[in-house]
Formats: C-alpha cells, structure tokens, sequence
C-alpha cells in the first residue's frame, strides 16, 4: 500500500499542498484508501467522511490556487465524535445518539477546517467522553495501533489511534481528566490540553463543562503547535471562553531548555511504577537537565486527592448536563405510559452502564443533605490542588510527570471501575486546577503480558496561559530524544 | 462525610434513570466503594477555603438584546423523535 504523503507530520503535508507539488485531493484520497485498508480492524472512526472530505479538498486546492496561505492545507483530520460538524452523525459513542444529524458545527472543528484541514470522519471515544480505554463506547471497538491486542486509550481513543495509524495527522480530542493525554501517552503521540477556557467549546457535547477542553493529538509538538494556534481564541458562542489574546506557538519552539527551571514532583515516586517505567521517567528529568533545565523538586501535597475530588465534581457535573437527554428535542425516545416513564425509559435505553454510573454518582453527590458533604468539599478540595501548582510555580517553570502510571493495557484488564479512574491518577490535578499540560512520548516498555513495546508518555505543565513554554519546551525534549520515530505501528498485522 | 447504605432508587429516581433488580445491586455496590475512596477528602482541613467552581477568571457576558440569526427550526425538528408542525411532540403531561 502506498503511503506517500500521510506518513508525514501536518506541517510538512500543508507545506506541500501550499506549494502546489500535492493537491488536497491527493492527499485525501490516499487517506481513504489507507482507512479502507486498515480502519475495518482498529476501529478508529464511527463514521468516514468520504464524500464530504472528496467535496472539502476541492475547495481547500482552490483556495491554495488563490493564494490563501492555509497553515494546515489538506491536512487530514480526525474529529472526535463528541463534536459537532454540520450535516454528520455526532454520536458521543452512544445509543442515545446514534443517530442524530448535528445541525451546526462545534467552533474548534470550524477553525481547523477553516485553516485548511479536511475532516475525515468522526472517530470513536468512550460514551460522552467518560472512560479511560475507549472501551465504554456503545458503538464500536478500537484497537490500539501498536498493538491491537491492547486499548487505544481513552476516551479519545478514536482520535489517538487515527492519528497513531495515519488515518489522520491531527485528531481532535477534548479532555476532562485525561482524556487527550492518556490515549496520546498510549498511541505514541503529542496530546495536549491548553488552557481551560483557551479553545472554545461551543459545539463539543458537554460531560463536566468546568473542566471540558478541546486539544490536539498529533504525531510531532510543531503539529499539536499549529493545531493549537488554529483553533485557540475567545469565542462568543461559549461564555467561558477566554477574551485575551493568543500568543502563536508555532513560532516559539525551543532547541533546549537552558534558563528554565524544571520541577519533579516529590509526591510522584516512580519507583512505584515498576523498574521499566522508573528508568524511563528518570532518563527523561535527565535529559530535561541536559538540555540545559535546571531540574528541582517541588511538592504538591494535595494531588494525591485528585481522583476523589475529580469522581465528585465531573459526575455532579454530568449529572446535570445529560439532563438535557430525556426523550423530548433529539436523540432516542422510549415511549412511556407519560412523560415520566418516557424519561425513564429512555435513558435507561440510550445509557451504558458508566455513564449511567457517573449519573447516579454526581446525582447523589448533588443531593439534599450530601450536597456539602460531597460536592462542595470537592469544591474546596480542588481549590487546594491548584494552590498546590501555584506555590510549586513559584520554584519552577515547568512541571515534568508521569502521564499514566502504565502503558496500554488489555481489553478487560481494568473492569472494576476504580482502577479504571485511577488511570487518570497523574492528569487530574492539571484538569483540576485548569492549567495547560501535555503528553510527549518518553520510551517504550514491554508489558509482562504481551511482547510488543509499548509507548509511554511524559507529562509538562506550565502556570494558566504557558502554552508557548510548553510546547517549545516539548519541542526541545522531542527533537533531542524522538522516542516516537523508534517504532512503527503494527498496520500490517490489523489488515483483514 | 457521610458513609452509609445509599437508597440507590431514590437516587435514580432523582436522576429519572429506570433500573433493573440487577443495576439496582450492582450500582448500588460500586457507588458504595466509590464513597469510601472518596471519603478520603474529609482528612483534608478545608473549614476555611473557598470553592472553586471554575478555574479561571469569569464573568457575566452581556450582550444588546436583538435578534440574531440562530438554528434552522425545521433542521432541529427534524432531528426531534416526534413533532407536531412547529412543536415538539410528547405525551400528555396535563390530565384531562
């Protein structure tokens, strides 16, 4: 099979489509052809675009023969099914959905393709973004490209895996708690989540919308940097949206990290993760300290009450915004003997079990006589948590962490649903505290249950607004290391 | 914080969630060992800290009170499971 072009990172296919030596129709239609091939074995999209992406690179060449200079000319985009784009199935992995025809599109996406990327399809996540594996979705299974045995990641597990598999060179993915940087850390990927309130979410389907941010999911930091100063911006259509200026951050990629200061987290042992990943987590802070970082310990007393904060303030969250799907404007109906029944039916038909799970959490934790106990708690909790980041800011200007505390791991491995929030162990306290983070690929390692390398993920975080620091620093440490270019995914062992 | 058996059928109720006899035990059983993890937070002193219920600055948005284009009614009703004309069909809520 011919992979020509889509091998390559998002900057160098714009900078061929612009320069005219490729159209954007060529590039989609090995795209097609490549999904075709392999996407019926990973999974990665619910649903492919075709024709619309056949439609939009027509327009993308006549743009480029106008001298539009589109930073992501017939760039191939994945779009993770919690997004809305006009005229497609947006499903959220779920039943209540599976059917509905979005009749706008979601702000992110409308930049990327504004920029000049065309939309593949629609790729698989975990029912509303709820989950760690993609394994929560009703609607369909996605492999793990560099080892289908093996769970892409979630819940932007569709995302990460296109992407992984070059069915794609930009996913979108929205993380809550996670949910870009865990499948980035297990797809062998960039994963960044800017700033809460950076990229605006109007038109992404919300799960806890004090948390909810769309990113990237990219094979290469320049990419997730064009990516991020192509959707990033204030928004009217979302409220939360941040009303300051972007500062670009393709043009503030690093060589090395000399002046900056590099903070280790004291509570973060990775001893505790096995000698494999130990190694690897400890020749990382090496190597942020020879590129010229000084490296410090800082402490975040807090963050190990991350996960209980998170699993009190996402649920009621949730809670609250999946109200809207009872049976009435869209989506599934169950008919009922009255209006109550049709409620309770139908979302009892149009739920899997963890959001219905998350549901009754957040309803609880919601309730008369809990409210206090349990909400507003965690309310105070997270405050702590980002005090936590902001004293340890005072003595670093990075943080470098763990992004899981494994690599991917089995179908069926994690079915008790607390050892499944617990893989979020390391990307809470960031989402908590709204701060910008990502996941660069650090090593590999080989699971004891399986004999394929796996990749892992390091986590930086900057104070709110850090994003030129954050992904010129990941920048430095990708082109010094380039863990990810030392292996390939395993696309010949999914054909069919 | 509170630990006790939690009336998971009031709960549904509340979250308008129809269980079977088997979600009714099985929830029951997770939501309960989900609250003893989470009962972790009241080793935290928080008497005196604020809640945070957003991270970064926020602020009523205010706009003039005009007309704006906004979705197509007959695109969104399509997309309803039932309509009636310009409405949204539903069963009967008022009896007769």
């Amino acid at each position: 099979m011919r992979r020509e072009h889509i091998e390559k990172s998002a900057a160098e296919i714009a900078a061929q489509v612009r320069s005219g030596r490729v159209s954007a129709a060529e590039i989609v239609e090995e795209t097609l052809a490549h999904v075709d091939l392999v996407d019926g074995a990973l999974g990665s999209y619910l649903t492919v675009l075709a024709d619309a992406a056949r439609a939009a690179a027509v327009r993308v060449d006549e743009r480029v023969r106008g001298g539009e200079q589109l930073p992501l000319a017939g760039v191939p985009l994945a779009v993770k099914d919690n997004m809305c784009l006009d005229g497609t199935r947006t499903t959220c992995g779920s039943k209540i959905l599976e059917r509905w025809i979005a009749p706008y599109t979601a702000t992110a996406v409308a930049r990327m393709l504004d920029a000049g990327a065309i939309a593949i399809g629609k790729a698989n996540c975990d029912e509303f973004a709820m989950g760690s594996s993609c394994e929560n979705s009703a609607l369909g299974v996605t492999r793990n490209p560099y080892d289908p045995a093996r769970v892409p990641g979630g819940s932007s597990g569709g995302s990460a895996a296109a992407v992984a598999a070059y069915e794609a060179a930009v996913g979108l993915g929205s993380d809550t708690g996670g949910s870009i940087r865990e499948p980035g850390a297990f797809c062998n990927l960039v994963a960044f989540k800017p700033t809460y309130g950076r990229v605006s979410r109007y038109g992404l389907i919300a799960f806890a919308s004090s948390l909810d941010q769309i990113g990237p999911l990219t094979r290469t930091v320049e990419d997730a940097a064009l990516a991020y100063d192509a959707m990033a911006g204030y928004d009217p259509m979302d409220a939360t949206s941040i009303d300051r200026p972007v500062e670009a951050t393709a043009s503030a990629l690093r060589e090395d990290l000399r002046g900056l200061r590099v903070g280790i987290v004291r509570e973060f042992d990775t001893k505790a993760l096995g000698p494999d990943l130990d190694r690897i987590y400890r020749q990382a802070y090496g190597d942020l300290e020879r590129l010229g970082a000084e490296v410090v310990e800082v402490s975040l007393p807090t963050a190990e009450y991350g996960v209980a904060t998170y699993y009190l303030i996402a649920p009621a969250e949730c809670s609250s915004n999946l109200a809207r799907f009872d049976g009435v404007r869209y989506g599934l109906r169950v008919e009922g003997n009255d209006v109550r029944a049709m409620y309770d039916k139908t979302r009892a038909a149009g739920f899997g079990p963890e959001v219905k799970r998350r549901i009754l959490i957040g309803t609880y934790a919601l309730s008369s006589g809990y409210y206090d106990a349990y909400y507003v708690r965690a309310q105070k909790a997270r405050t702590l948590i980002a005090r936590d980041f902001a004293v340890a800011f005072e003595q670093c200007d990075l943080i470098a962490c763990p992004a899981a505390s494994c690599p991917a791991f089995q179908f069926g491995a994690k079915s008790d649903p607390y050892s499944m929030y617990l893989m979020d162990y390391y990307t809470i306290p960031m989402s908590l505290a709204g701060l910008p983070a990502l996941s660069v690929p650090c090593g590999w390692t080989t699971p004891a249950d399986g004999n394929l390398p796996m990749p892992i993920g390091l986590q930086l975080c900057t104070p709110l607004f850090g994003e030129r620091l954050l992904l010129g620093a990941a920048h430095a440490y990708e082109r010094a290391t380039n863990h990810a270019g030392a292996r390939q995914p395993v696309l010949d062992g999914v054909r069919a | 914080m509170a630990s006790e058996t939690i009336d998971i059928r009031y709960v549904a109720k509340l979250a308008a969630l129809a269980l079977t006899d088997d979600e009714v035990e099985t929830f029951g059983r997770q939501l309960s060992d989900l609250l003893e993890h989470v009962n972790a937070l009241s080793r935290l002193d928080i008497e005196s800290v604020a809640a945070t219920a957003q991270v970064v600055e926020s602020r009523n948005v205010m706009r003039e009170d005009t007309p704006r284009p906004c979705l197509d009614r007959e695109r969104v009703l399509a997309e309803a499971p039932q309509r009636q004309g310009a409405f949204f069909r539903v069963p009967r809520i008022i009896a007769e």
